[in-house]
């Protein structure tokens, strides 16, 4: 699914990277208030859906390889994280759902969710 | 790449939780320059990204380098915190000594050191308490 019509399924605003939006293909995410977890357990190429807004939320999302951040409950990621979002072009989007129903519309679309080794999945 | 290793370092601040990750994001892309495979760049940065975390909130600051041979890379995180007590303890998933403030802001959960051995072929610790500790972890290239 174009990361274009993720953020419209779940009625996200787009706070940066909007020419980008149909570049970027999402087919499973991740969602967690834990970047530990979100190190250990993210596939690349995911979604990251996040309530928490510091910098390193794009910096963790960097590193993994994920190509854009949701942030949900209405949260706005910290002017340092947004500057760093539009250094490495990846798009930020804003969604006012919760974190449960965000994810909820997302894997009724058809998201998938990541790798997880220890359920076998 | 020649047949001497290439070795890049940085120093990490105290208490600069803004810039954690900056030296990682320079092994990233040094690596990804140097036409590493993307999976081993992957778990090159995790790896980097968590001792660098690692270093900043208990070290006290330190000191991050990475090594990239012709078949595997290395990078060491040294810092002279108050070193570890106990590793096995520090290596169990879950297990923390990190602030509120560092947990607010979603790490100190107990993964990094899991994280790092996870990421990596081979990893060492060496610590002493009062004096510090000095992680390593190597990664070998596909193949090798």
């Amino acid at each position: 699914m174009k990361l274009r019509d993720v953020a419209q399924s779940i009625r996200a605003e787009v706070l940066y990277g909007e020419e980008l939006l149909d570049t970027i293909d999402i087919e499973c995410a991740y969602g967690a208030d834990l970047m530990s977890d979100v190190l250990a357990f993210a596939r690349p190429g995911s979604l990251l859906l996040t309530g928490l807004t510091n910098i390193q939320i794009v910096r963790t999302a960097q590193m993994l390889d994920l190509p854009a951040v949701v942030f949900v409950r209405g949260k706005k990621p910290q002017e340092a994280a947004v500057k760093l979002a539009s250094q490495i072009k990846m798009p930020l989007l804003l969604c006012q759902m919760s974190m449960f129903e965000t994810c909820g519309i997302l894997f009724a679309k058809g998201i998938l969710p990541c790798h997880i080794p220890d359920r076998g999945v | 790449m020649g047949q001497e290793p290439y070795v890049e370092e940085y120093t990490i601040q105290a208490g600069d939780f803004t810039s954690i990750g900056e030296a990682s994001t320079k092994f990233r892309a040094t690596l990804k320059m140097l036409g590493i495979p993307s999976e081993v760049v992957r778990r090159a940065a995790v790896v980097a990204y968590e001792a660098e975390m690692n270093a900043m909130i208990h070290g006290g600051g330190g000191t991050l380098r990475m090594t990239v041979a012709s078949d595997h890379l290395e990078i060491m995180a040294a810092d002279q915190g108050p070193g570890i007590p106990d590793v096995a303890l520090a290596m169990q998933e879950g297990y923390s000594t990190a602030s509120d403030e560092i947990r607010e802001l979603g790490f100190g959960a107990g993964m990094g050191l899991p994280n790092i051995e996870r990421n990596s072929d081979r990893m060492n610790i060496e610590t002493e308490v009062g004096t510090g500790t000095v992680l390593t972890a190597r990664i070998d290239f596909p193949g090798q």
